[in-house]
């Protein structure tokens, strides 16, 4: 029979780093306490002996070659004849990571480098002391093979084989399959009915099997019985010429070098096969049972609801009309409480983002000499799981700032009179529909003066004065500000803050930063539970209805044609109060004829996107709802200024506003270039609908 | 066909386990760990019992001794899962009940082989 293990591959590469990041997170644990906590080790150790145990299974055999040296210098920690020194654990964790690395190599379809492993290898092997690998196995307990025509074997002392679920027929039964067999009992040892003990065995056996086989082969099959048993094995040969040492070593390998060798045929050929077929890396995403359970069980209440209704309409009579609507408000129950949990599966606690950062923060404080301790808070808190795969990056960069920047050298701190060590701390919490996560530090805060100088050399702006604190924060997300000199080797990777703030905002959230000086800082990061649905505004444009994100507008007003002012450029600037705001008529970026249902130019939407604010005109403003999000790029194609779409209850589409896109457009003074692309993209999407 | 318990707390190789089992026709119920093992056997009886050693909560040997000690598991076969590396667990396995081992790494015709061995 064969089976394709292939199929078994994606779940191997889930569970690995699962198995990985639980070995990185115990390693941590155990470098925190300086002492060997038994229950951290025996998990490092379990889950190193998986990914050994399953890679070799799997044909991943670099890993499992890899995976077996750190298995044995584990399982001496484990059994507590090694100590675990602070350099030790840095070995394991640079293992960790090579294993990380190869395991991405396999699941990306390549071969991984076996190089790169080679001086932990030698760590490995040194400290394991063995001279090196592949010392030959000389075992030269060789026997002629070649003459061998059968074996005698005698079989006695089987008391207790049936214990251990052994049984003496099976035996008989393979060897009868590697030979002719012949067998005789003795029986003389079997006591009196009255005196037996019927789990026992107390007959022994002459066995007399005519075959070629070696006779390694032949201790294989009692090799599960040898230990509980007397037996031994007589060679019987045609002539008894007993060979020379140049005898063909094949036949004779050590017993365990036999038994491995046709799994390392097989994991060959395997290996081989596989880099074909797997290139894109499925996602995938676990779900506990619990959620599932709780899925299935709304699907029954949503049949029953259903049947129901259907009963009342097969015989609709006009008394039955109450009992309708309870239907129907079933029904509008049972499907908000089937979405909430469908969205639930997408949900998954930021401990898988947060527990990254406990290895992070300790290499980048060893590194830069600096004493800083961790505080993870609220890791259960869920998110989804895009929001959260894209939230990855933004947090990596806030928290190496925080390592970086935030925090001061342990000689000024405790210049300072502050403790030597410090503290970042990473708290996450729902606030409303609202995920917010912190980063802080108890560092030396932000210095407005150096912000504001550097901005002015930097171009940015021309003079600080008048600025609020708030303000000159802002300054440092804003693109060009992070440059060159500031780009060390740990917060560089050439992107800014500039990059971090668009990145969240793409998210639909925002970052806020607090900074005391002395006392350190904290960016505030807040997000939506999902970007599958929005909080909307519906407005309406001529006959058109489009959504603006509740989370972008800042406030509607009535048009006061006296505070319009006519600029250079055919553009128009609103006087809001102490600001002057760019108008954008929604129609004209539309491309739409804005008919007066009610009075055009009635009514304008402000709204705000990267710091800048602009009036949307528009025509009317109608309901707030909630809307679930279809994305234009998989239905249609990208469209400047446009998010996605939405479907709305009477089945009409509404397009999403997009925007920091708009914002972007009026800042760019580029409306009328784009009002051309835009309008035959309208165009299409209505043709399309 | 048989009816078999795999044990193992790697969802892969519990996978893989059981579809090969499967494909060869037999009745396959999966647990996580021993003490998931354990609280199956205590109400069901198999013909069978294919076990990794090193696992949480409850380990493979403490799981083969904890099913010796019930009727419906006094002979029937145990196989353990173990790794080449791990020289005195088979001796452990043995003493505490273990009809025989599996080595690790294994392919699923091993597997099967191995299995109708002790199946008969």
């Amino acid at each position: 029979m064969s089976v394709d293990i292939s199929q078994f591959h994606a779940v191997f590469f889930e569970e690995s780093f699962e198995g990985l990041d639980e070995m990185e997170s115990n390693l941590m644990t155990l470098s925190d306490e300086g002492e060997i906590d038994d229950e951290a080790i025996n998990a490092i150790f379990r889950a190193a002996h998986s990914i050994k145990g399953a890679s070799g299974t799997f044909g991943f055999q670099v890993i499992t070659d890899f995976t077996h040296h750190l298995e044995t210098l584990l399982d001496e920690v484990r059994a507590h004849k090694r100590g675990l020194p602070p350099e030790d654990i840095d070995l394991y964790l640079q293992s960790v990571d090579y294993l990380r690395s190869m395991l991405e190599a396999y699941q990306s379809g390549s071969e991984p480098d076996a190089e790169q492993g080679k001086p932990l290898v030698e760590r490995f092997l040194q400290l394991l002391d063995q001279p090196s690998e592949g010392s030959p196995v000389t075992d030269c307990t060789d026997q002629s093979q070649l003459e061998i025509s059968g074996y005698e074997i005698t079989l006695s002392g089987a008391e207790g084989i049936m214990c251990t679920g052994n049984d003496p027929y099976r035996l008989f039964a393979e060897l009868n399959s590697l030979g002719t067999l012949e067998i005789t009992a003795d029986v003389s040892d079997v006591p009196t009915l009255h005196d037996i003990d019927p789990t026992q065995v107390y007959t022994s056996w002459q066995l007399k099997i005519d075959t070629n086989e070696p006779e390694e082969r032949i201790r294989e099959v009692f090799e599960w019985v040898i230990d509980d048993v007397e037996l031994s094995i007589k060679p019987l040969s045609v002539s008894a010429s007993t060979s020379s040492q140049t005898q063909d070593k094949k036949g004779v390998q050590p017993k365990s070098e036999t038994s491995k060798s046709p799994a390392e045929k097989s994991t060959a050929t395997t290996s081989k096969a596989e880099p074909v077929k797997r290139k894109a890396t499925d996602t995938s995403i676990r779900v506990s049972t619990e959620k599932i359970d709780a899925l299935i069980n709304m699907v029954g209440e949503l049949v029953i609801t259903q049947s129901m209704l259907g009963e009342l309409g097969e015989s609709f009579e006009m008394s039955s009309l109450n009992r309708l609507q309870e239907g129907l408000v079933q029904l509008e129950q049972n499907t908000r409480e089937l979405q909430e949990s469908v969205m639930k599966i997408r949900m998954l606690p930021i401990s898988f983002i947060f527990s990254r950062f406990p290895r992070m923060v300790r290499d980048l404080a060893k590194q830069l000499d600096k004493e800083i301790s961790l505080n993870l808070i609220g890791e259960s808190t869920e998110l989804d799981k895009t929001v959260m795969e894209k939230l990855s990056d933004p947090m990596v960069h806030l928290v190496r700032n925080a390592v970086d920047h935030g925090v001061e050298s342990t000689a000024d701190r405790i210049a300072a009179g502050k403790p030597a060590s410090a503290t970042i701390t990473l708290n996450a919490y729902h606030q409303g529909g609202n995920v917010v996560v912190e980063i802080s530090d108890d560092g030396k805060g932000l210095d407005t003066e150096a912000i504001s100088k550097k901005a002015i050399e930097k171009g940015l702006i021309e003079n600080a004065s008048g600025l609020s604190k708030e303000q000159i924060y802002d300054l440092l997300f804003m693109p060009g500000f992070s440059t060159a000199e500031q780009v060390s080797e740990l917060s560089g990777r050439g992107v800014g803050m500039d990059v971090v703030k668009r990145n969240i905002q793409e998210l639909n959230g925002s970052v806020e930063v607090k900074s005391e000086v002395g006392k350190g800082s904290t960016f505030s990061i807040s997000l939506p539970l999902t970007l599958a649905i929005l909080d909307g505004q519906l407005i309406r444009v001529g006959h058109n209805i489009y959504v603006i994100p509740l989370v972008n507008i800042i406030e509607s007003i009535e048009i006061d044609p006296a505070m319009v002012n006519q600029v250079a450029g055919g553009r128009e600037l609103y006087r809001l109060r102490d600001d002057y705001l760019p108008i954008i008529p929604l129609c004209d970026v539309f491309g739409i004829d804005s008919q007066p249902v009610g009075e055009r130019r009635g009514l304008m939407v402000v709204v705000e996107a990267a710091n800048n604010k602009v009036g949307l005109v528009i025509d009317d403003l109608q309901a707030q709802q909630q809307v679930v999000i279809k994305s234009l790029e998989n239905n249609y194609k990208q469209v400047i200024g446009l998010s996605g779409a939405t479907i709305l209850g009477d089945g009409t589409v509404a397009l999403i506003v997009d925007i920091p896109g708009i914002v972007k457009l009026s800042s760019e003074f580029e409306i009328h270039s784009y009002k051309a692309a835009l309008q035959s993209a309208e165009q299409n999407i209505s043709m399309t609908h | 066909m048989a009816k078999i318990l795999a044990v193992d707390d790697s969802v892969s190789i519990r996978q893989m386990v059981t579809f090969t089992l499967q494909g060869a026709g037999h009745e396959v119920v999966e647990a996580g760990d021993g003490v998931e093992a354990l609280a199956f056997a205590q109400g069901n009886s198999v013909d069978l019992v294919v076990s990794d050693v090193n696992m949480p909560n409850m380990d493979g040997i403490q799981l083969i001794t904890e099913l010796r000690k019930l009727e419906a598991y006094k002979f029937i076969p145990i196989l353990m899962l173990t790794t080449e590396s791990a020289g005195d667990m088979k001796q452990r396995g043995k003493e505490a009940g273990a009809t025989g081992w599996i080595v690790k790494p294994f392919n699923p015709d091993q597997l099967l082989a191995t299995i109708a061995k002790v199946l008969g």
